[in-house]
C-alpha cells in the first residue's frame, strides 16, 4: 500500500480536477475548491521543508567538516537568525522598518539582483568563444539573433537611418517576431501542450510514477 | 591576419568592456530616441479603455532578481491606472518578491500623494500580498479572492477593506495586467484565468520570456504586451515619463553593439584560424 | 558624487561588491556573501510561507472553527453547525487534513518514514496535473489552433504573404516534430523548412535573451551609482 495509496490518491484527485473545467455544479466545483486550497496550504509546507532540509545538510556538513565548512556556519547561523527573527516579529513582519525587511532589501534582494547580473558578463563571454556558424541553419539562428538584438534597442533604427522605414531594424525586427518567429513558438508551443496533456495523463492514470521515488 | 591573440584573450577583459560600456552611458547619457512598438501601444491602449473607477487586478509575479525589468513596468501602469481613478488589486505569486512588490506600489502611491492626488490604501489599492500554491491559487481566487487570501501584505483581514466589499471573484475585475518574470506569471494566468474565466489581460514580462507569448498577443489572450526594459522603456516614453527603464535604453544599446561584436569577432577569428594552412 | 549616509544601502553595495569580485576570480569574499544569501533566504522563505499561508490559510480558521473566536480580535464568531459544518471558502475543521499532509511532508527527513510523504506528493500531483492539463489544452492547444485559423487572402498583398508565410512556417514546424515517420522525401523537405522558421524563432530568443540579462547588469549599476554614490 505504500505505492498504491498515493496512485490511488493522485488518480481521484487529478480525474476530479479534470472534472472541475466542465462542470459547474457545486458536487464538483466545491471538493475541487477545498482541494485547491488544500495544495496552497502543501505546498507552504514544503517550502518550510525546503528550509529545513538546508539545515540538516548543512549541519551535517559542519559535523563531518568537509571543505568550506566555516562558510557553511555562517549559512546556518543567518538561517536560524533570520528565521528567529521573523517569527518574534509576528504577524507584522513585513512593515516598514522591521529587521526582517531589513535583512530582505539590503542582504537578500541586492544579492539576488547581483547574483542575475553576472551573467551579463557571461553572455558576452559565450558570444565571444562558443557562438560559432558552421551551419547553415546555425547562421540563421546568428542572422536573426543579430537582427533582433540591434532592432530592439533604440541604437538600431539609428543605425539604419538612412534606409527606407520598413528596411530599417526596428521594422525587421518587429517583422521577425510578428511571422517567422511567432509561427514557430506557436508550433513549439502546441507541441508542449500535447506533451503535457499526455504526461499529465499518464501520471493521472498511474502510468508514470517517477514522483513516487525509488524504495517500496 | 593574424587574430591568435584574440582567440586567447582572458574573458575578464571581456567583462571590463561590458562594465565600462554598461556603465559609461549611465554616467553620461546620450538620449538616443526611443520608439515605440504596436504591442506596447496595445498594452497603454489596454488600460485607457478601462471605464474609470473600474477594478483591476495586478498580479506582480517576480522577485529582486527581476527588479531592473519589472519595476519600471509596474510603477507606470500603477500611476497609470491612479490616474483613470482605477481601483486596484494587487497579489505576487512568486516567493521572495512580495516586500519589493509592497515597496515599488508604495513609493509610487506616496509619489502621487505628493503631487496632490488622493490615493488611500484600502480604499483605492490594497496589496494582498504572496500566497504559495502556483495555479492552484489562480484557479482559487475564480471562487472568492478571500477565500485564498485571507489577509493583505500588513496582515489586515481583507474582507475588512473597503475595496474588497466590491471584490467577489474575477467577474469583479475589468483587467488583469500581469507583470511576470516567469513562472508562475503570464502564461500560466492565460492557461488558468483567462482560458477558463475570460478575464481580459495584459503582460508585462521580461525579455527571456517575451518571444514566447507572442503567439497569445496575436491569438488575442493578451490584449498587449510589455517585453523587458525596451518594452518598460517604450511604455514610459508613451507616457511621457523618464523612468530607470527609459535611464538605462543608452547602457542597453551600446552593449548590444558589443555583443554582436563579439559574436561577429568571435566567428572571424575561427575562420581565419581554419583559412590558416596547416 | 554624494555618498549615502543609509547603513541599509552602504551594506547592500558592498554586499553586491563582493558578489562582483568573483568576475575577477573566486574568492573569500564572494564565498561569504554567497552562504549569507542562502542562509538569508531560506529563512525568508520559511518565515514567508509561515506568515503568509500557514497561518491565514490554516492555523486562523482553525482557530476560528474550534473555539468559535477570532485569533487577532478574539472577537466571537459566528459557527453554525459546528466545526465541521464547512461551506466554498470556509472549511473550517476539513483543514486539518491539510495540516496533516503538510506536516507528513517532514517525514521526507528520515527514510525509515519517508514513504508517508508520498501522501501529500500525491495530492500536489494530483491537483497540478489536473489543472495543467486541462491549462494547457484549453490554453495552448485548442485557442492557438483557433487563431491559427486566419484568412489567406482578401486582404492587400503583404498581409495575405504574411498569412502564408505564417501558416507555412507553423504547418511545416509542427511537421518537424512528427517523429513517427523518418523525415525522408516530401516530410524531409517540410522538416528542413520548419527548421528554418524554429532556428529564426531561437535567434530571436537568444537576443531577447542577451537583452534581458544586460538590463539586470543595468539595473545593479543604477543602485550603485545612483543610490549608493549618489550620481545621477
Amino acid at each position: 500500500m505504500k505505492r498504491e495509496l498515493p496512485l490511488l490518491i493522485t488518480a481521484v484527485i487529478g480525474l476530479f480536477m479534470l472534472l472541475s473545467f466542465y462542470v459547474p455544479h457545486h458536487i464538483v466545483s466545491v471538493p475541487a475548491d477545498y482541494l485547491q486550497q488544500c495544495a496552497v496550504i502543501v505546498v507552504a509546507f514544503g517550502y518550510v521543508l525546503g528550509g529545513a532540509n538546508a539545515l540538516t545538510v548543512n549541519l551535517s556538513a559542519i559535523a563531518r567538516r568537509q571543505p568550506d565548512w566555516p562558510y557553511k556556519v555562517v549559512l546556518v547561523a543567518t538561517l536560524v537568525f533570520t528565521v528567529a527573527i521573523g517569527l518574534k516579529e509576528g504577524r507584522h513582519w513585513q512593515d516598514e522598518r522591521t529587521i526582517s525587511m531589513f535583512l530582505y532589501n539590503q542582504v537578500y534582494s541586492s544579492m539576488q539582483g547581483t547574483m542575475f547580473a553576472l551573467l551579463a558578463f557571461f553572455i558576452a563571454s559565450a558570444a565571444f568563444r562558443a557562438f560559432r556558424v558552421r551551419t547553415l541553419e546555425a547562421g540563421l539562428l546568428a542572422a536573426a539573433a543579430l537582427i533582433v538584438m540591434l532592432g530592439r534597442v533604440p541604437i538600431g533604427d539609428q543605425m539604419t537611418a538612412w534606409l527606407p522605414a520598413p528596411l530599417r531594424l526596428g521594422a525587421v525586427q518587429d517583422w521577425i517576431m510578428n511571422v517567422p518567429q511567432n509561427a514557430a513558438k506557436r508550433a513549439i508551443l502546441m507541441g508542449a501542450a500535447l506533451g503535457v496533456m499526455a504526461t499529465g495523463l499518464r501520471v493521472i492514470l498511474g502510468i508514470e510514477r517517477s514522483y513516487l521515488g525509488g524504495g517500496d | 591576419m593574424n587574430l591568435d591573440w584574440l582567440e586567447k584573450l582572458d574573458r575578464r577583459w571581456l567583462f571590463l568592456i561590458v562594465g565600462v560600456l554598461t556603465m559609461g552611458p549611465l554616467l553620461k547619457p546620450i538620449g538616443v530616441p526611443l520608439g515605440s512598438s504596436k504591442p506596447v501601444q496595445q498594452f497603454k491602449a489596454a488600460i485607457d479603455a478601462l471605464p474609470e473607477h473600474s477594478i483591476v487586478l495586478m498580479s506582480c509575479d517576480y522577485d529582486p532578481g527581476g527588479k531592473p525589468e519589472m519595476v519600471p513596468p509596474t510603477r507606470t501602469a500603477f500611476r497609470q491606472l491612479m490616474e483613470k481613478h482605477c481601483r486596484v488589486v494587487i497579489t505576487c505569486l512568486w516567493t521572495g518578491g512580495s516586500g519589493l512588490v509592497d515597496e515599488t506600489i508604495e513609493s509610487t502611491a506616496n509619489e502621487l500623494r505628493a503631487k496632490g492626488m488622493d490615493v488611500v490604501y484600502g480604499r483605492d489599492y490594497v496589496d494582498l500580498g504572496y500566497k504559495a500554491g502556483y495555479e492552484a491559487v489562480m484557479v482559487l481566487m475564480g471562487k472568492g479572492i478571500a477565500n485564498a487570501f485571507p489577509q493583505d501584505q500588513r496582515a489586515n483581514r481583507t474582507a475588512s477593506l473597503p475595496l474588497m466589499r466590491d471584490v467577489r471573484d474575477y467577474s469583479s475585475f475589468a483587467l488583469l495586467v500581469n507583470i511576470s518574470a516567469g513562472y508562475p506569471g503570464t502564461k500560466e494566468w492565460v492557461q488558468q484565468v483567462n482560458s477558463r474565466f475570460h478575464l481580459p489581460m495584459v503582460s508585462a514580462c521580461t525579455a527571456v520570456s517575451a518571444p514566447e507569448f507572442y503567439p497569445y498577443l496575436q491569438s488575442g489572450q493578451l490584449k498587449g504586451l510589455l517585453g523587458g526594459m525596451a518594452g518598460a522603456a517604450e511604455y514610459e516614453k508613451l507616457r511621457g515619463e523618464k523612468g530607470a527603464a527609459t535611464r538605462g535604453m543608452d547602457a542597453q544599446s551600446f552593449s548590444h553593439v558589443f555583443i554582436a561584436l563579439c559574436i561577429v569577432m568571435g566567428n572571424v577569428v575561427q575562420w581565419t584560424k581554419r583559412k590558416v594552412p596547416r | 558624487m554624494s555618498l549615502s549616509h543609509d547603513f541599509g544601502v552602504w551594506v547592500a553595495a558592498l554586499l553586491t561588491l563582493f558578489v562582483f569580485s568573483f568576475l575577477y576570480k573566486d574568492n573569500p569574499l564572494y564565498k561569504l556573501a554567497e552562504h549569507l544569501f542562502v542562509g538569508v533566504s531560506a529563512g525568508y522563505y520559511i518565515v514567508l510561507n509561515f506568515w503568509t499561508v500557514v497561518v491565514p490559510n490554516l492555523y486562523d480558521p482553525l482557530v476560528r472553527a474550534f473555539t468559535g473566536h477570532d485569533p487577532v480580535t478574539h472577537e466571537v464568531v459566528a459557527n453554525a453547525g459546528g466545526p465541521f459544518a464547512g461551506s466554498v471558502g470556509d472549511y473550517r475543521a476539513w483543514l486539518l487534513f491539510p495540516g496533516l499532509l503538510g506536516v507528513l511532508l517532514f517525514t521526507r527527513l528520515a527514510p525509515r518514514v519517508d514513504w508517508m510523504s508520498r501522501w501529500s506528493l500525491a495530492v500536489i500531483i494530483g491537483v497540478y496535473a489536473g489543472l495543467k492539463t486541462t491549462g494547457f489544452a484549453q490554453g495552448d492547444l485548442v485557442a492557438q489552433a483557433q487563431a491559427s485559423l486566419q484568412p489567406l487572402w482578401g486582404h492587400d498583398l503583404w498581409t495575405s504573404v504574411n498569412a502564408i508565410l505564417f501558416t507555412v512556417g507553423l504547418l511545416t514546424s509542427l511537421l518537424f516534430f512528427f517523429y513517427s515517420r523518418e523525415h525522408k522525401g516530401t516530410l524531409g523537405i517540410l522538416a528542413r523548412t520548419g527548421i528554418v522558421f524554429l532556428m529564426v524563432s531561437f535567434g530571436a530568443g537568444y537576443g531577447y535573451t542577451v537583452m534581458s540579462r544586460l538590463s539586470l547588469l543595468i539595473g545593479r549599476f543604477q543602485f550603485l551609482l545612483e543610490d549608493w554614490l549618489g550620481m545621477k
